[in-house]
């Protein structure tokens, strides 16, 4: 199967520090993928790199064959990668429904218009669409500044699946979620995500969260991948357990 | 999605009412009235693009630009019709804001304002050394006329360009309410909040403030051109800061959440002025500054913030909550 991603070689260095080291990975269309790896392994380098934030020292990345290693976040998300973000990255002034609204915008072809009102041409329903695909409908209207953590990252992940990506990042989308809200918040993105059939990578340090919802593990350590496989096999890997589970399973 | 808002054709009626209302004003008022209505027309230029994050400190640049345009145009080619001349202002500041704003959009914050302003004072610069356009003293312009009608009464001449001048800055008015609503309006709210997410949602953060800042020139032009049909003489201080700082200073009154603010703070700018001028010559701007500050510190939000949070108390929406439904409110 070609793979929706396709990864070979990829360098990256700030000064002395490698945050990745001949980085070659092939992601199959329909996988959902979890990163993981300590803090500072390159997992969320790696992500800027391929969303187009960083450019890579050396290396390329393809997405269904076409080169975006040179390419801008805009360029990238064009062609149908998506992500969400460790720190959610929103329009906080804005409400739900209204962040949602302008990522419809963005996911539309043609250019802005400077008079058709913003809820107009079906965005508000596309909006509101998504935001109860996420359980989030009642909190439309609230400006997101009012909003808690957890329900924060929900709006944040649905903003970047409008777009109905190919290839769609989420960058520990469980973080800042408390114990007990973890696996629902895990669910209801699922849920929400399956309509769309989209192929996953998300970043995640909760070993239960990746075993539970992963059906591929690639483990980062110092820029480089020490495992790749299927979640059994990665986290009882011996290396694993050394440099990134410390042991936890 | 928000509260239920007026339709903002419903504004042409207070158009219609603050022209007509010139018909009662003194003649000394006209001229004021004039004036406020092309500064909120500078102003609200200022604010279309602060919905961006962004402050113009230089839009006496364009505010010149118009002024000159029309001047030239006008002893050239012999054309006086004021609505013409409005048209060619416009059209030359917004000339100028395609030529400037996709190289300045690259910019944010205080880069941004800074490079503004130094481009209206390498523009007041040049225009001081140029003898061609008189210099330092500048030169003169004929009286406006309006669809052939010349005006010879002092008083009717007054009418006629505050009648266009509040027209004008009130159909700018209604297309900045079409504007802040829209699709663009509301990507423009974004912008300002967090442009990286907008171009990870496929957006041009940079042709967003581009279009922004090519609005607010245009409107900076047309107000040029409304200056100089006042005067009916320009010189190079359409272009020196202090004039830019005035179209901040009003914008800064009227914050961003409301179109009709601008034009109270307008108004206001030039009543303070006036009378404080009147009643302490010697230290008018220390009335001003008091005023801005008690402005600031009572209103941060600026004095549309007055009947935007009024509003949102009685549709039962949280006070300080700037939803884009809130943004242009014709209030």
């Amino acid at each position: 199967m070609t793979p929706v991603l396709s990864v070979r070689g990829l360098d990256k260095r700030f000064g002395a520090v490698v945050a990745a080291d001949a980085l070659s990975i092939d992601i199959a269309p329909g996988q959902k993928v979890s990163l993981i790896g300590a803090n500072g392994a390159g997992k969320t380098t790696f992500v800027n790199m391929v969303t187009g934030y960083l450019k890579p020292d050396r290396g390329s990345i393809e997405l269904d064959g076409i080169d975006i290693g040179r390419g801008s976040p805009r360029s990238v998300a064009r062609l149908g990668i998506s992500r969400s973000f460790q720190i959610p990255q929103l329009f906080i002034d804005l409400t739900a429904a209204e962040n949602l609204t302008v990522a419809v915008s963005g996911a539309n072809a043609g250019a802005l218009s400077l008079h058709s009102p913003a809820e107009a041409h079906g965005r508000h329903d596309k909006a509101a669409e998504l935001l109860g695909r996420f359980g989030l409908a009642h909190l439309a209207d609230r400006p997101v500044s009012e909003l808690a953590g957890g329900v924060r990252k929900l709006v944040d992940i649905a903003m970047a699946l409008v777009r109905r990506p190919k290839l769609l990042l989420l960058d520990e989308p469980t973080s800042g979620v408390s114990a007990e809200e973890k696996f629902i918040t895990m669910d209801r993105v699922i849920h929400a995500v399956a309509p769309d059939a989209a192929t996953i990578v998300f970043v995640e340090h909760d070993m239960d969260i990746v075993s539970r919802y992963a059906d591929r593990v690639v483990a980062f350590y110092s820029g480089r991948i020490i495992a790749d496989g299927n979640p059994n096999d990665v986290l009882r890997d011996t290396e694993v357990r050394r440099y990134v589970t410390g042991g936890a399973r | 999605m928000g509260p239920r808002r007026f339709h903002p054709l419903l504004m042409i009626l207070p158009v219609i009412v603050a022209v007509l209302f010139g018909r009662v004003l003194p003649t000394w008022t006209l001229s004021l009235a004039t004036i406020a209505a092309s500064n909120a027309l500078v102003a609200l230029g200022i604010v279309v693009l602060a919905r961006t994050g962004n402050v113009s400190f230089g839009q006496g640049l364009f505010f010149a630009a118009g002024g000159y345009g029309v001047a030239l145009v006008a002893n050239g080619t012999g054309i006086t019709d004021a609505v013409l001349q409005m048209l060619i202002g416009a059209v030359c500041g917004g000339l100028l804001g395609l030529v400037i704003g996709p190289l300045i959009a690259r910019y944010s914050g205080i880069f941004f304002g800074m490079l503004t302003l130094a481009l209206s004072m390498v523009f007041y610069g040049a225009l001081v050394k140029t003898t061609l356009l008189g210099g330092s003293d500048g030169f003169n312009v004929g009286r406006p006329s309006l669809f052939g009608l010349n005006f010879t009464d002092t008083r009717e001449a007054d009418f006629m360009l505050y009648a266009v001048a509040v027209v004008t800055t009130g159909l700018a008015a209604i297309a900045a309410v079409f504007l802040f609503r829209s699709e663009f309006g509301l990507a423009s709210l974004a912008v300002r909040e967090n442009n990286l997410r907008v171009e990870y949602l496929g957006l041009s953060a940079n042709r967003i403030i581009t279009t922004n800042f090519v609005i607010a020139a245009t409107f900076a032009g047309a107000s040029g051109a409304f200056a100089l049909m006042a005067q009916r003489h320009i010189d190079p201080q359409f272009a020196y800061w202090t004039t830019s700082g005035e179209f901040v200073f009003v914008a800064v009154l009227a914050g961003y959440q409301s179109v009709s603010a601008v034009f109270v703070a307008s108004l206001a700018l030039e009543l303070v002025r006036s009378f404080s001028n009147l009643y302490l010559p010697n230290t008018w701007q220390l009335a001003l500054g008091v005023f801005l500050l008690a402005v600031i510190l009572f209103l941060p939000r600026g004095i549309g913030s007055l009947w935007t949070r009024e509003r949102r108390k009685r549709t039962g929406l949280p006070a300080e909550a700037p939803a884009a439904a809130e943004e242009g409110a014709p209030t």
